[in-house]
């Protein structure tokens, strides 16, 4: 019954793994680095079982593990990788070229804290520090959605409009090693939404093409210009593919901005990644208590969702972002930023309040959120920020 | 069996002129003679280096993939398992140009994989023994005792101190099905070498001497003669190494001094008389290896 829908109870890891098999990549190419390494492990197995009719290039390093993605991509064929941190470091290089070539690679990034010093334990430093290499960042909550993302994300990257590498990121062990029912879809169905990939531009004997050339200074930017462009397009095909997804498979994310009962909120909790599953609970507790809360996931990074984050936020007073990055010597994290960014250009003045915390696998407790928003609150009646970002680390009290 | 002779060689260019390398350029003539005799059904891997500047600015006339310094041979591996992949991989050469510092240095670790994984990729390794494209700094290739830009000679140092890495030999031992050396001095050895790697399955190596009378220090109408005179001053062998059976295919009979072959260029212009006898002992350790090595397998042969 191979068309079959069937619920199985995985982790992160094995879902992810799942969604690439039905995505019938032609090489995987991938490098095992804690939490990512089962991912790697169980897409072997189905290679080696027979399941999964794909190359599989059992690499020596991150870099090369990237070079090899995009090269096998740039032969025409899809393509399949996963890392983590410092392996997605390692590979930035290639990062660089994977999204110059326009190539539509689709790569899991198991969220985890950048050394040093060590930790093999969740963060979203490691994608963050890759935001400026060119390519789509999706961030998911758990295991159903990494499933789903993975199918999504080769209908997005492949598209004419946007030909560009997505990163589906996950934190490490909240999300890659938890367990869930997921529904996994049936081959078929996949089949039907997914069409086998037609490249159109690839290494052929037969229509010789150079990949790629020396780019005069007139060219360069023009180049970077068009990728920006397509950067754009992709935030229109994210959230047609989410609509399409949702006909075909029931489930619906929202695009680039996941939201809950912000219609006629006065604040708005923002965060990525799985957060957002334990601030929805924060939401109906202080909904119970009277305060006008609702929550914004933002799911996609890039392209940032500019225009659908100021949509979002019309009518509200003050923000409370909650996120698992930091820069040293930056004021505040990535969101936090880009929000203050978007907003500047716009008339509206929310109150904005940043809480860094969640890195290096520190535990965010549903305690710790609803003081986080608590404190946010007090700020919006007091119509003033006292401190504008705040660490949230050790046993410290916000 | 007849020998191959020069009017053998198809007329048909893949490697076309009139690209941006310097005159008397050893480089471009590897790239030509290999693209000659490798045909149209051939895709090309590259890397930063002389090679890639001229083949991605307009000189190759087959598909081709640039990608970063460190990544030679996997994007080698990439090509190849995508064509494996879709049954293309029949009748199609993947094949690097690759300069020393992409192969022996920075590229080491993704070509060391990419041999122990066993794709089937012709790696050419386009040897002017150092960083030639940024300027002439050492390389793992480098010649001891050569002046580069970064062992330039002063009172406190005389060149390179370290001699070669033997990078033919390291891939013999990597267990590739076939490993050579070449000289473009040598154009009928180093085509014959092509086309049995191209006929071969699996990764080969091959090294290919490019001469390149900047770097080194020559005139540019001496490219062929330095290269020639490589091989007859027996400071590179020409060999190849097919299923681990070493077999020398030339050695000068009448071997022309070191000194003819030193005295021509720049970067050995202050080699005194000791240290051409240091080169030279140097030289014939490698070459009594090489011989031990041809006798010991060819009993297995």
């Amino acid at each position: 019954m191979r068309g079959m829908r069937r619920s199985m109870f995985i982790d992160g890891n094995t879902a992810a793994a799942y969604g690439v098999k039905l995505c019938k990549p032609d090489v995987i190419c991938a490098y095992p680095i804690t939490p990512q390494t089962p991912i790697v492990e169980h897409l072997a197995e189905f290679v080696a079982r027979g399941e999964l009719k794909a190359k599989y290039i059992p690499i020596e390093g991150e870099h090369s593990a990237m070079m090899a993605t995009a090269a096998a991509s740039a032969t025409g064929v899809r393509v399949f990788t996963a890392t983590s941190s410092q392996g997605l470091s390692y590979m930035q290089e290639g990062l660089f070229f994977a999204s110059g070539y326009r190539l539509p690679i689709v790569m899991a990034v198991v969220n985890r804290s950048m050394g040093a010093p060590w930790t093999i334990l969740a963060g979203h430093d490691d994608a963050i520090a890759q935001r400026d290499t060119g390519w789509i960042q999706v961030y998911c909550t758990r295991g159903q959605e990494i499933l789903d993302m993975i199918i999504q994300a080769y209908r997005v990257a492949e598209d004419r409009r946007v030909m560009l590498p997505i990163m589906v990121c996950f934190e490490g062990f909240v999300v890659s090693h938890c367990y869930e029912n997921v529904e996994v879809p049936g081959q078929e169905e996949v089949d039907d939404f997914l069409p086998p990939y037609d490249p159109p531009y690839k290494l052929d004997v037969d229509d010789p093409l150079i990949i790629t050339t020396f780019a005069e200074a007139d060219w360069w930017l023009g180049f970077k210009k068009l990728h920006d462009e397509a950067m754009e397009e992709a935030k229109k095909v994210i959230e047609e593919v989410d609509e399409e997804y949702a006909k075909r498979f029931g489930r619906r994310y929202g695009g680039l901005l996941g939201t809950y009962r912000c219609d006629d909120a006065k604040v708005v909790l923002i965060t990525m990644g799985s957060l957002a599953i334990t601030s929805r609970l924060i939401v109906d507790r202080f909904r119970e208590q009277g305060v006008r809360l609702g929550l914004i996931n933002l799911r996609v990074f890039r392209p940032f969702p500019r225009e659908r984050l100021l949509k979002e936020l019309e009518g509200v007073e003050a923000v409370c972002i909650v996120e698992r990055n930091c820069s040293p010597g930056g004021y505040g994290g990535a969101v936090f930023n880009e929000l203050r960014s978007t907003l500047y250009s716009s008339g509206l003045r929310p109150l904005i309040l940043d809480y860094i915390t969640g890195m290096g696998g520190r535990d965010v407790t549903p305690r710790e959120l609803e003081e986080m928003v608590a404190h946010a609150v007090k700020s919006w009646r007091e119509g003033r920020v006292e401190r504008e970002v705040t660490w949230v680390f050790g046993r410290r009290k916000v | 069996m007849r020998r191959l002779t020069i009017k053998d060689l198809p007329e048909e260019e893949y490697y076309m002129p009139g690209n941006i390398l310097c005159a008397g350029c050893g480089e471009s003539l590897a790239m030509r003679l290999a693209l000659k005799v490798l045909g149209k059904n051939t895709i090309v891997i590259t890397v930063p280096g002389c090679a890639s500047a001229s083949l991605m600015m307009g000189a190759c006339a087959v598909p081709l993939l640039v990608g970063p310094f460190a990544g030679g041979g996997a994007l080698a591996a990439g090509v190849e398992a995508a064509l494996a992949a879709k049954g293309r991989l029949e009748g199609v050469n993947v094949v690097a140009f690759i300069g020393d510092g992409g192969t022996a240095d920075i590229g080491f670790q993704s070509l060391s994989s990419m041999v122990e994984r066993g794709h089937d990729v012709l790696y050419i390794c386009l040897d002017n023994e150092a960083y030639m494209n940024t300027g002439g700094q050492r390389s793992g290739t480098t010649p001891r005792g050569a002046a580069t830009t970064t062992t330039p000679v002063g009172a406190a140092l005389r060149g390179k101190p370290q001699h070669r890495k033997n990078m033919p030999l390291i891939m013999a031992d990597h267990g590739a099905p076939y490993v050579a050396t070449a000289s473009i001095g040598f154009p009928l050895d180093y085509v014959e070498k092509v086309m049995k790697a191209s006929r071969m399955r699996g990764p080969k190596y091959i090294q290919v001497l490019c001469p390149c009378p900047v770097g080194w220090g020559f005139r540019e109408s001496d490219t062929v003669k330095l290269a020639r005179l490589a091989v007859d001053a027996k400071v590179w062998p020409l060999y190849e190494v097919e299923y681990g059976v070493l077999k020398v295919t030339y050695e000068p009979r009448k071997p022309k001094p070191l000194k003819e072959y030193i005295a021509p260029q720049r970067r050995f212009n202050h080699f005194t008389e000791e240290d051409i006898k240091e080169l030279e002992k140097l030289i014939e350790e490698e070459w009594r290896l090489l011989k031990l090595r041809e006798k010991l397998t060819a009993e297995k042969a």
